[in-house]
């Protein structure tokens, strides 16, 4: 069970290790918000359950840590995204695609 | 009217009282006394909100079809996962970022929220906008630039099942 649980901690661990090192390597904003809120969705998940494991009283409290990381996390990187894309920061050189400029369109349809 | 009301408050308190158990992780009479004294008032006070959330009725159907959901979704979480790891730690880092525009067959804004979330929580792809039936997505890796082909690979493995859990 400990082992288990070390193991599983480590695993987070790399994967919020591996986001660290996304947001130094990616080019523009709205690609470090995938690696530094996606990895470390996973990354957090994994660590603290496995602290419930190791734990096992905790494991209940943890896995409640863990649901609450899931609702909040994508609620904060979407405020960040919409933020930056309503106030123009660029995507980087590589970007194949844009369709955010005519995206206002819907709106008339919307309402 | 009443009955809406009634059932509400009873899923809430259930829904609580669970959270609570959890919390204190003791079957003792005095945890549960007090748990029961809490959620009870607290049910009575949250009540109104939870109605205006917009939750379906509760069925066994789409009980059984929001643990599958759960399943798909931590599945996809996990593969996404590795594969936004593989594009960081490669050499010439293989992305190809853009903004592309998806279309969803989901009519309210709860369900639309759970889609745009979950597409969220799947790495490679994240939601920046939603204006009626249309989802603003950043992708790390453009797959297809046409709506109807990308609103398949992003979205199409969830929307079939938060549509027979909301509809």
């Amino acid at each position: 069970m400990h082992i288990t649980g070390i193991i599983i901690t480590g695993i987070g661990t790399l994967f919020l290790f591996l986001g660290s090192l996304g947001i130094f390597r990616l080019p523009d904003v709205y690609n470090r918000l995938q690696a530094g809120t996606k990895c470390t969705t996973l990354g957090a998940f994994f660590t603290v359950i496995g602290v419930g494991i190791i734990e096992p009283s905790w494991f209940w409290k943890t896995l409640i840590i863990a649901f609450f990381i899931l609702l909040t996390n994508p609620i904060s990187n979407h405020a960040l995204g919409r933020a930056s894309l309503k106030s123009g920061v660029p995507l980087c050189d590589r970007s194949v695609v844009d369709k955010s400029k005519d995206f206002d369109q819907y709106k008339s349809k919307a309402e | 009217m009443l009955r809406d009301k009634v059932k509400s408050f009873i899923y809430l308190f259930l829904f609580l009282i669970l959270i609570w158990l959890a919390l204190v992780s003791s079957l003792g009479y005095q945890e549960l006394l007090t748990g029961i004294l809490i959620t009870l008032i607290l049910a009575l006070f949250l009540n109104e909100y939870y109605l205006k959330l917009g939750l379906p009725p509760l069925s066994l159907r789409r009980f059984a079809f929001f643990i599958i959901y759960l399943a798909v979704l931590f599945k996809e979480i996990i593969k996404a996962n590795f594969d936004v790891a593989y594009r960081i730690i490669h050499p010439r880092m293989p992305i190809k970022p853009g903004i592309v525009v998806i279309k969803t067959g989901l009519k309210s804004d709860i369900a639309k929220m759970i889609l745009a979330n979950s597409i969220t929580l799947t790495p490679g792809t994240f939601t920046l906008d939603i204006l009626g039936d249309r989802l603003l997505i950043h992708w790390i890796n453009v797959r297809s630039e046409d709506m109807d082909e990308s609103t398949k690979i992003i979205g199409g493995k969830f929307e079939k099942y938060l549509r027979v859990i909301f509809g």
